[in-house]
């Protein structure tokens, strides 16, 4: 067994790796978890790779990336709600519009400098294997932000779950927690893009709790389930990485995907089972 | 079902000259009632017909558009621990990960707000209500794995949780088997007798006749006052387009509804 423990005794890179993706997986475990429920996997998509031009614009600039991350997440987020807001346009319309035109951007940016084109690949799909101290850092203050956030939100956020209109009449503003979540995705995006890149983190966002809603009973239970899928992906990803040389980010979304369709497939199984034995349905 | 016996109370909601809707069509103008404590009201009229937009005008989720509308003293939607909202649809029960007990639980976050501690008297009140309708044995059973009846019966379950002074009901009993029915009227009843007030939308004629008042709705007021002295077959055919009458049937009277166009015009 000691091939299973080994790599990460003896590569420091490979033991920041684990735990800043385990890190990241907490952090999607509870974001993702919403994004799920309520059904905001396209904004999550859109606010992806909308923060693209901005960390672009930051590297050219010499500014940190996660401070262009944050803007490219602002304009975002901004543009989708004038647009739904002052037009009768449909969200979607409003999202898909904002993700390609700031996907474009990006590349715009990127396309202004010719020794820029090792970095595009960085930011979509991390360098979780490169990550210093610094970004464990700011990756454990996220996620501690975003679980003392989800903490307090918790009433209004299992409503808006639930019903929006339930969480309105409630007491609780539909739009303000609305948009807290909506900043809690984006705050998950920009900080996980170091180490999974902005395409990948919405992999993490989605596969472990997409498995998770299909196991768990209670919303709390989903997100535990979530974040320990998440981790589990992202040792098996590295793993699998080291000994057969693949790209790290990718493998272990690659994990956290092919654990989704096996709890599908069993889950299915389960089903058809009781089926079979039950016989009666529900009336 | 009027609680006589209480001296005069001033009204819980009322309503004058109110025109309500969505942001620039008006669906339903110059609308006028009072409800008190103990009293119920209820609305009946097809789908479209406005009913569900009074209520939503009536808990806060829609502005009123012209006229006054006063709700527990206070203006619509500042009362949330006082008021409970049966919605008629539901978002996901299909993925949420959720046990009958924690939808019930949803209807105390009202009596505490963000942060408020909940008590083992909330808990009671929880599980006393899930006796009250029936679903004390389903409480840990996830909410996808229940029959539309059973999940109907823990949303119901949620508004008489907040112990509200006033209970905004849409179509309550829709999906219910018959001793369903049966059970939500005898709680109906003795939330009414606690001095609770009731706006139900319905299509149950019979439950209308039951009410303290009714009020029929086509795209605008067809009749309000007493039950038993406004619906009358004309008043019926007014409302819903059709009207079939026969003995046999207990009511007396069967109803065959036609919907109405959401533009108010229907054409052939």
């Amino acid at each position: 067994m000691n091939f299973l423990v080994e790599p990460f005794l003896s590569n420091t890179f490979l033991l920041r790796a684990l735990i800043a993706g385990m890190l990241v997986s907490i952090t999607c475990g509870i974001v993702g978890t919403f994004v799920v429920l309520r059904g905001l996997a396209f904004i999550g998509d859109a606010l992806a790779h909308g923060v693209l031009p901005g960390i672009a614009a930051a590297l050219l600039l010499g500014i940190p990336g996660i401070i262009g991350a944050s803007l490219g997440a602002l304009v975002m987020i901004g543009g989708i709600s004038l647009i739904t807001q002052r037009t009768r346009l449909s969200s979607d319309t409003a999202i898909g519009l904002l993700f390609v035109g700031m996907l474009a951007l990006g590349v715009v940016i990127v396309s202004r400098s010719t020794s820029f084109s090792g970095d595009i690949v960085q930011i979509l799909f991390g360098e979780i294997l490169g990550i210093n101290d610094q970004a464990v850092l700011i990756q454990v203050t996220a996620t501690l932000i975003l679980a003392i956030t989800a903490a307090i939100c918790a009433r209004p956020f299992l409503l808006l779950c639930f019903n929006p209109e339930q969480a309105q009449v409630s007491g609780f503003s539909a739009r303000l927690y609305h948009n807290i979540m909506l900043a809690m995705i984006a705050m998950a995006v920009i900080v996980s893009f170091q180490t999974v890149g902005t395409l990948l983190v919405f992999g993490m966002l989605l596969a472990p709790a997409g498995a998770g809603a299909l196991l768990a009973r209670r919303v709390e239970a989903m997100m535990a389930w979530a974040a320990a899928i998440g981790s589990l992906s992202v040792y098996v990803g590295l793993l699998t990485s080291y000994y057969l040389n693949l790209a790290a980010g990718s493998s272990i979304v690659l994990t956290a995907t092919i654990i989704f369709f096996i709890v599908l497939a069993i889950k299915n199984i389960q089903l058809a089972q009781n089926q079979r034995q039950g016989g009666e349905a529900h009336g | 079902m009027d609680k006589s016996g209480m001296l005069e109370i001033s009204p819980v909601i009322t309503a004058s000259r109110l025109d309500i809707g969505y942001s620039k069509e008006t669906i339903v103008g110059g609308i006028e009632f009072s409800l008190r404590a103990g009293q119920s009201l209820a609305l009946v009229g097809v789908n479209g017909s406005g009913k569900t937009t009074l209520l939503k005008t009536l808990v806060g989720l829609l502005p009123t558009l012209a006229g006054n509308l006063d709700v527990l003293g206070t203006l619509p939607g500042k009362s949330p621990a006082r008021i409970a909202y049966l919605s008629q649809f539901h978002a996901s029960s299909f993925i949420l990960p959720m046990r009958a007990i924690d939808v019930v639980r949803m209807g105390r976050f009202a009596n505490h707000g963000l942060l408020g501690r909940m008590d083992s008297e909330d808990e009671a009140i929880v599980i006393q209500s899930m006796q009250r309708m029936g679903i004390a044995n389903l409480a840990k059973m996830p909410l996808r794995s229940l029959s539309g009846g059973q999940q109907q019966r823990v949303y119901i379950t949620q508004s008489l949780a907040r112990r509200a002074d006033v209970l905004i009901l849409d179509e309550p009993t829709s999906g219910l088997d018959a001793s369903g029915k049966e059970i939500y009227q005898q709680v109906i009843v003795e939330e009414l007798s606690r001095g609770a007030a009731a706006v139900v939308a319905t299509h149950d004629i019979q439950e209308a006749m039951n009410s303290s008042c009714a009020m029929l709705l086509a795209r605008k007021v067809i009749a309000y006052g007493k039950g038993a002295e406004i619906i009358t077959p004309q008043s019926l055919l007014e409302t819903f387009g059709i009207v079939i009458t026969t003995q046999a049937n207990q009511t007396g009277i069967m109803v065959v509804e036609r919907e109405h166009e959401h533009n108010g015009a229907r054409k052939y």
